[in-house]
Formats: C-alpha cells, sequence, structure tokens
C-alpha cells in the first residue's frame, strides 16, 4: 500500500500523469456511475429499445447543447398529452351510450427550424367499437387544416400518412403545417384539435401528440431513437473491464511464461521462445474476426481469445532478458539453499521482483485493447447486446453519419475513446520514464 | 528489446555470404513453419464447427449441378434413377475428397488446399472481371492493398528516421517535446485517425474524397487515372501514418540518443569527425537492428489496422474484401482472407529479415552473442 502511495505521490509531480489520472478517475467515477444507475440487464433491454421506451425520442437528433452554439435554434421535442396540465378535454354524452370528446392540445413553437416528424399517440377504452376521431390543426394565423378523419387505435404518423403529404401540396406533414401561406416557417402558438365520437358506455379517449424536435440530450440520439449517452455512460464500465482484464490476462500469463522459461532453461524455454515467433506472426485480428463471424460475438468470447492470443506475444522477449539476470542473483541462490521449490521460486521470488517494473507496459496496453474492441465493433462483429463505444460508431458508419453531416455521431464515442486512450498513455508514459531512469536522463 | 529476428545462433566458420546465406534460410524455414501453424489454426477454428467440411461440400454440390446439366443422357432417364445417380456420384465425390475419413487426417488435406488458396468458388460474391473463384477474387484484392501498405510503409519508415535522427539532435528543443506528448496517441488504431481525417477533409472541407480507390468514372488517361488514385490515397496513408509516426519518433529517437551517449561516439567526436559522419558510422548503424525490428512489430500492428481502415475508406483491398464477404456470409472468402494474411505478415518479416542480415554485423561475422 505505502508502495503504492509513493509511486501515485511520484506521479503527481508529473503535470502529464496528473492529468491523466485525473481522466482516468473521472471514468471511474462515470463507469461506477453507470452500475449503479442501471443493471447490465437493464442497460441491456434499454438498449435493445424493450416496451417501446425510445418511441417519443426523435430519430438522429443533434444533443441539445448545439442550440447553444450563436445562431442556432433548432426544435425540441413537445409532447402534449391530453391526461396532462396545458391541454383541455371535455366530454359531453349525447345519450345511447354516445357522446362526444373535444380534446386541444396547444404548444408554442419558436424555433428557426422545422421538427423532425409528427406523431399522435391515442389511448382509448372501448370494448367493441373503437372510438373515432377527426383531426384539425390550428396554426397562429388562424388557419385551421383538417388532418382527416380516423379510428382511434394504432399511432398515427402524421409525417408518414402520404394521402395527407399529397393534400398539402406534396411537403412533408412536419413542414406543411408549420409553414404560413407563403412558405416560410411560422412561429407561435399552434393545437391540434382532436374531435373524438365514443360509441359505447365507459369508453375513453386521450391523446397524446409528439412534435419531434432535432435535438435531444446531451449526446443525441441515433436511428433507433436511442438516446447515445446510454451507450456512452454504460460503455465506460465495458470499456475499463475489457482493458483491464485483456491487459491483465495477456501481461500476466506472459510474464509466467517468461518465469517458467528462464527458470527451467534448456527445452521449455526453447519451445516457449519458439512458440513466441509463431504467435507474433499469426494474424490476429483476421483470426478474432472469423471467431466473431463463425461462432459467437459475446464480449467475453472475445477477452478469452485475446488474451489466449497473447500469450505468448512480443513482450515475452523483454520479460524474459529481466528474468535472465535474476535467475542468478544471491537472494534466489539463498531460497534454493534452502530448499525452496521451482514453483515457489518462480512465483514467490522471480515475479514479484520484476512486476513494478512491468507497471508502465502494462497501463500503456489497455487503450489498445480498449481500441481493439471498438475495432471489432466497427467491423460488425460487436457484442449483439452490449451498448459499447464501439457499437455507436459501429451504427454511426453503417448509417453515414459523417456523409450525412451527423457529426456529433461519430465524434462523440470517438471522444471518449481518446479520453480513455489518453488517459492511460499519460499516466503509462510517466510511469515508464519513472520506472526506467535511463529514459529520464534522456 | 524484443528481437523477432532471433533463429541465428553462433557460427563459426565460414565465408560472411554463407553466414548470411544460412541465417536467411534458418529464417525462411521458421517463417515457412509459421505459416504452415498459421494456416493449420486457421483451418482448426473453421471447422470446429464443420464450416470448412461445408465449403468442400458445397464445392461438390456445385461440380454435380454443372454435370447435371450438361449431362443428357443423365437427363434423359427418369426421374427417380437420375437422383439415384445424383446421389451415389455425390457420395463417391464425398469420400474421394477424403469427407468420410477422421479430421486430424483430413485436417491436412485441408491445410494444403487452405496453403494453395484452393477454396472452390462464392455463392454471391464476384471478382471484378467476373470470376467466381475464391483464389481469383482474393488475388484481385491484393495489388490495391498491397500499394496502399507499401506506400504507407515506405514513407512511414523514413519519416520516422529522419525525425528521430533531427530529434536527437535537438534533443530537448520544443519540438522534441511536442513530438514525445504527441507519442501517446499512436494507442489508437488507423482507422480511428482515419473516421476523423474523413469528418475533417472530405465532409467538411470537401477537398479529398471520402473513400474509394479512383474516381467514378475511371478517368481516361493513364496519368490523370495515377492522380486520382493518388488523391484517394491521401488519407488513408495520412491516417495510418498519424497512427503510427510519433511513437516511432519517440522509440527510435531514444535508441540513438541511448547511443550517441556511448564511449566511441566521444572518441569519435573527439578525432574530430564531422558530425554527419558520426551520425552515420556510430550512431545510425548500431541503432539500425533495433530500429529494424521494432519497425517489424509496428507493421504487424499496421497489417491489423489496415483491414478496419480499407473498410473505413471503402478502399478495394483484402481488408474491405474481408468485411463484404462476412457481411454474405462467404466463409470460403473469410478463411482465404487470413489465409493471404498470414502469408502477407510473413512475406513482410521475411523482407525485414533481408533487411536485418544486412545491417546488423553480427549476422555477417557471425560473432553472434546470445540474446539476453
Amino acid at each position: 500500500m505505502s508502495t503504492f502511495r509513493s509511486t501515485i505521490k511520484h506521479l503527481t509531480r508529473y503535470r502529464s500523469a496528473t492529468v491523466g489520472l485525473v481522466i482516468i478517475g473521472a471514468m471511474v467515477v462515470v463507469a461506477i456511475y453507470a452500475l449503479i444507475l442501471w443493471s447490465p440487464g437493464e442497460a441491456i433491454s434499454l438498449w435493445r429499445g424493450d416496451g417501446g421506451i425510445w418511441h417519443e425520442t426523435p430519430r438522429i437528433a443533434w444533443p441539445r447543447w448545439i442550440n447553444l452554439l450563436p445562431g442556432v435554434n433548432r426544435p425540441e421535442t413537445i409532447i402534449m398529452d391530453s391526461r396532462e396540465a396545458g391541454t383541455t378535454k371535455s366530454v359531453s354524452p349525447l345519450g345511447e351510450g354516445l357522446s362526444t370528446v373535444e380534446i386541444l392540445l396547444p404548444f408554442d413553437f419558436e424555433y428557426d427550424d422545422f421538427p423532425k416528424e409528427i406523431t399522435l399517440f391515442f389511448a382509448v377504452e372501448y370494448d367493441k367499437l373503437a372510438p373515432s376521431v377527426s383531426l384539425i390543426w390550428l396554426t397562429p394565423d388562424g388557419r385551421e387544416i383538417s388532418l382527416g378523419s380516423r379510428a382511434a387505435g394504432p399511432p398515427y404518423r402524421i409525417s408518414l400518412d402520404t394521402a395527407l403529404m399529397r393534400r398539402l401540396g406534396g411537403e412533408a406533414a412536419e413542414r406543411a403545417l408549420f409553414q404560413d401561406p407563403a412558405g416560410e416557417l411560422l412561429r407561435g402558438r399552434y393545437a391540434l384539435r382532436v374531435e373524438g365520437w365514443l360509441f359505447e358506455e365507459g369508453a375513453d379517449l386521450d391523446a397524446r401528440l409528439v412534435v419531434y424536435g432535432q435535438v435531444h440530450g446531451l449526446a443525441g440520439t441515433d436511428h433507433l431513437r436511442r438516446d447515445i449517452m446510454v451507450a456512452l455512460i454504460w460503455g465506460t464500465p465495458i470499456a475499463l473491464v475489457f482493458g483491464l482484464l485483456a491487459a491483465v490476462g495477456a501481461t500476466a500469463s506472459t510474464l509466467v511464461i517468461a518465469a517458467i522459461g528462464v527458470w527451467f532453461g534448456k527445452w521449455v524455454d526453447g519451445v516457449f521462445r519458439w512458440l513466441t515467433q509463431v504467435n507474433i506472426i499469426l494474424p490476429i485480428l483476421p483470426i478474432l474476426i472469423m471467431i466473431g463471424y463463425l461462432y459467437s460475438r459475446s464480449i467475453w468470447v472475445m477477452l478469452g481469445m485475446v488474451i489466449a492470443l497473447n500469450v505468448f506475444s512480443a513482450s515475452f522477449f523483454v520479460f524474459r532478458s529481466m528474468f535472465l539476470p535474476l535467475k542468478e542473483s544471491p537472494y534466489i541462490e539463498a531460497a534454493r539453499a534452502y530448499g525452496a521449490g521451482n514453483w515457489r521460486i518462480i512465483f514467490r521470488y522471480m515475479l514479484p521482483k520484476v512486476a513494478p517494473v512491468l507497471l508502465p507496459l502494462f497501463v500503456i496496453q489497455i487503450p489498445g485493447f480498449v481500441f481493439l474492441e471498438a475495432t471489432l465493433a466497427v467491423l460488425g462483429l460487436g457484442d449483439p447486446l452490449l451498448p459499447t463505444w464501439g457499437k455507436v460508431l459501429s451504427d454511426a458508419w453503417a448509417n453515414g453519419a459523417v456523409y450525412m453531416g451527423h457529426y456529433y455521431w461519430t465524434v462523440l464515442p470517438a471522444l471518449v475513446l481518446m479520453l480513455l486512450g489518453l488517459g492511460f498513455a499519460l499516466v503509462g508514459f510517466t510511469l515508464d520514464r519513472i520506472v526506467n531512469p535511463r529514459l529520464r536522463e534522456v | 528489446m524484443a528481437r523477432i529476428a532471433e533463429g541465428h545462433s553462433g557460427e563459426k566458420s565460414g565465408s560472411t555470404l554463407g553466414r548470411v546465406g544460412r541465417y536467411m534460410l534458418v529464417r525462411a524455414l521458421t517463417l515457412g513453419i509459421s505459416v504452415v501453424i498459421a494456416v493449420y489454426i486457421t483451418i482448426l477454428i473453421a471447422n470446429m464447427g464443420g464450416h470448412v467440411d461445408q465449403i468442400k461440400i458445397g464445392m461438390i454440390d456445385e461440380g454435380i449441378a454443372a454435370w447435371v446439366a450438361a449431362d443428357e443422357e443423365l437427363l434423359a432417364l427418369p426421374r427417380a434413377e437420375r437422383e439415384e445417380v445424383i446421389a451415389k456420384t455425390r457420395e463417391i465425390r464425398i469420400a474421394a475428397l477424403g469427407l468420410d475419413i477422421p479430421f486430424p487426417i483430413r485436417s491436412v488435406r485441408y491445410l494444403t488446399d487452405a496453403m494453395s488458396l484452393d477454396l472452390g468458388h462464392s455463392t454471391t460474391l464476384m471478382s471484378d472481371k467476373g470470376s467466381r473463384f475464391v483464389r481469383e477474387i482474393l488475388l484481385e484484392r491484393l495489388p490495391h492493398t498491397l500499394l496502399l501498405f507499401g506506400t504507407t510503409s515506405l514513407l512511414m519508415f523514413f519519416v520516422a528516421l529522419f525525425g528521430a535522427l533531427f530529434l536527437s539532435r535537438r534533443y530537448g528543443s520544443k519540438l522534441d517535446q511536442a513530438v514525445i506528448a504527441l507519442a501517446p496517441t499512436s494507442a489508437a488504431p488507423a482507422w480511428f485517425y482515419g473516421i476523423f481525417l474523413i469528418l475533417i477533409f472530405a465532409a467538411v472541407l470537401r477537398l479529398l474524397p471520402f473513400g474509394g480507390f479512383v474516381a467514378a468514372p475511371p478517368p481516361p488517361t493513364m496519368w490523370e487515372y495515377a492522380l486520382s488514385v493518388l488523391r484517394h490515397m491521401v488519407l488513408p496513408v495520412s491516417a495510418m501514418v498519424i497512427g503510427g509516426i510519433f511513437v516511432s519518433i519517440y522509440n527510435w529517437r531514444t535508441f540513438f540518443l541511448i547511443h550517441s551517449s556511448e564511449d566511441y561516439v566521444e572518441m569519435a567526436k573527439a578525432k574530430g569527425l564531422s558530425s554527419g559522419a558520426i551520425e552515420r558510422q556510430h550512431i545510425l548503424r548500431p541503432t539500425l537492428p533495433p530500429i529494424i525490428t521494432s519497425f517489424a512489430l509496428m507493421l504487424i500492428g499496421m497489417w491489423m489496422g489496415a483491414i478496419v481502415l480499407e473498410t473505413i475508406f471503402g478502399w478495394p483491398g483484402l481488408g474491405s474484401l474481408l468485411w463484404r464477404a462476412m457481411r454474405l456470409f462467404e466463409t470460403a472468402v473469410v478463411v482465404g482472407a487470413v489465409v493471404i494474411y498470414a502469408y502477407l505478415l510473413v512475406v513482410t518479416l521475411f523482407l525485414l529479415d533481408i533487411v536485418y542480415a544486412v545491417v546488423d554485423p553480427r549476422v555477417k561475422v557471425g560473432a553472434e552473442g546470445r540474446t539476453s
């Protein structure tokens, strides 16, 4: 513990390492927050969109902070529900179970751009005959546009109604309904009037109008209306755990192999060296791709394979050259003199001696593995369930985000990846300078 | 330093040429065995779920379909009889390919097939010339990959080498510190920078193409064609260079600095040699072997990065082929691509071994101390 604290103290003397530690610390906090916020099961179901969680978020919307830029005032999502305040609903019975409902859903629209979509959701209660509604759109300049009549049931996707589009002069509803007759965007108080007929005793009708905006949340949304923030937050623990476990697995296994090779020497060392030389030239990524393609895309299978393919990695030679002089050192001889067995010497005497020196190497390796996960995700081999940074990047790429100008979609996950890489690299490189004084001199 | 080129043991006698030849032979053998192992592992993994068997059976079925369509005598037979003949022929062919013998023996046959890229036909994927032979599809893409990768490697090597030399002379300067500060950027793979480059230079500034190999339609004259290819190469090559250059300069600069504080360098300075001569004779010469080793390790990483880079840039090479083959469930092409990447890695390392043999005096003289 004291060595740990002294190392940290040592590190904070370097400004770059302090920055790195702050970044890593922040990431760990976010990771813990993510785990508290949503259990893995919840995160998966959230990302899968179970139960229509994302019905009311816009598709491919920029983050809300884009509106902070001067001259940018993109619409936010407006939701008006007849069960909530700010709306009016009146039911007047006509007798024989028949009644009419009039719902008014007014809202202010003061933005510089058109909304993305308009959808009307219904909440109905009836036994046999569904209520019927006719819809009237009220514009700020006093015009009344009829949106036609229909049975209240499944959501009415006003923007997708091609018949309506034809009636509105060939322009999409979310544009046509927000224009003045000259075709200019019109600001002011709009309203949707829903006139409904209930045909049964005890039937009820409520309406929920969603005018989808062009901005959402802190990180925007993707093509499936999902809030990208979910993946950014929940991707943090995944990235950290994947990177750490892969680095621990790869480094520790290679270290043990190198120690065993050096201690037993002779043919053991020869075989290990030869295996390493073969392993270095194995096309690791293509093999991982093949495994992902043929068998499993689970992040844990990939993790296992990454570790397995890195047991005989190039750092074997580095570790070996550290162990070789150690083998002849007096304290090992002393251990042998009092009768320590081979494995005791390897695990209790040789490994602990070099472990601290390897810390920088280990830290520098971590971002590489995190990026490996992202690489696999970009190739479409990301974990099928978990929301990861790589998968957001992959979705953005597959949907042409860069071509279409949805830059936030690519930049935000790339930024967090870069931040993580930067944090570990800054700490790792400084550790390297502390541990290897020769580098400090030059 | 991790030395990959390690296979040679101390030789006592023989001419310089003989020693270099023997060294190259040992390396060629080691690498040859390695490539066989790599392909064998590929086959083993692929056939864990019987996927290679599927490829073979697909090849047989295709052959039978062609034969049935062409054989008029067979078509004249009644339906039941015809099907019996077909089923029997299929069985015979399966037996001929050895699909009924145990896997360990069968796998050796698969190994030789995979080594020669004899993987039959693809189902939907076609080469640009319209061939459906897996081998032809793969080999058609190879030159594109080699062009991109070769250009990048050469550029990277010389830029990093001269950059490192330059910085080692100006050790401690602002520029030196800037490069050291940028060294951690190499943690991100090349495709990552590719996305940013596309975003900046293609999407926002509209200066360079988003991707692809050549403008569509291809320019008529040779000269314009080459120019167009060059324009398409700028971004992917830059992405790969950015992905690797800073850490290489940083590492190599350290090699130079370590060697420039050796006693014999001081001696040369005392003798009054020019700084250029000192650099060439006393600093560059002894540092080249570790530099080449480190370059080899970097190239291995770059090969892997190139797969995704090609996909991102739509560069019609092996990487984007691998990606397309996955989308189309072309297992034979996927396996073939893995095999060809194994070859490419080995050939790259062998080429570097030749350079290593030329620059490392220990290979020529044979006074090889054991690595430790």
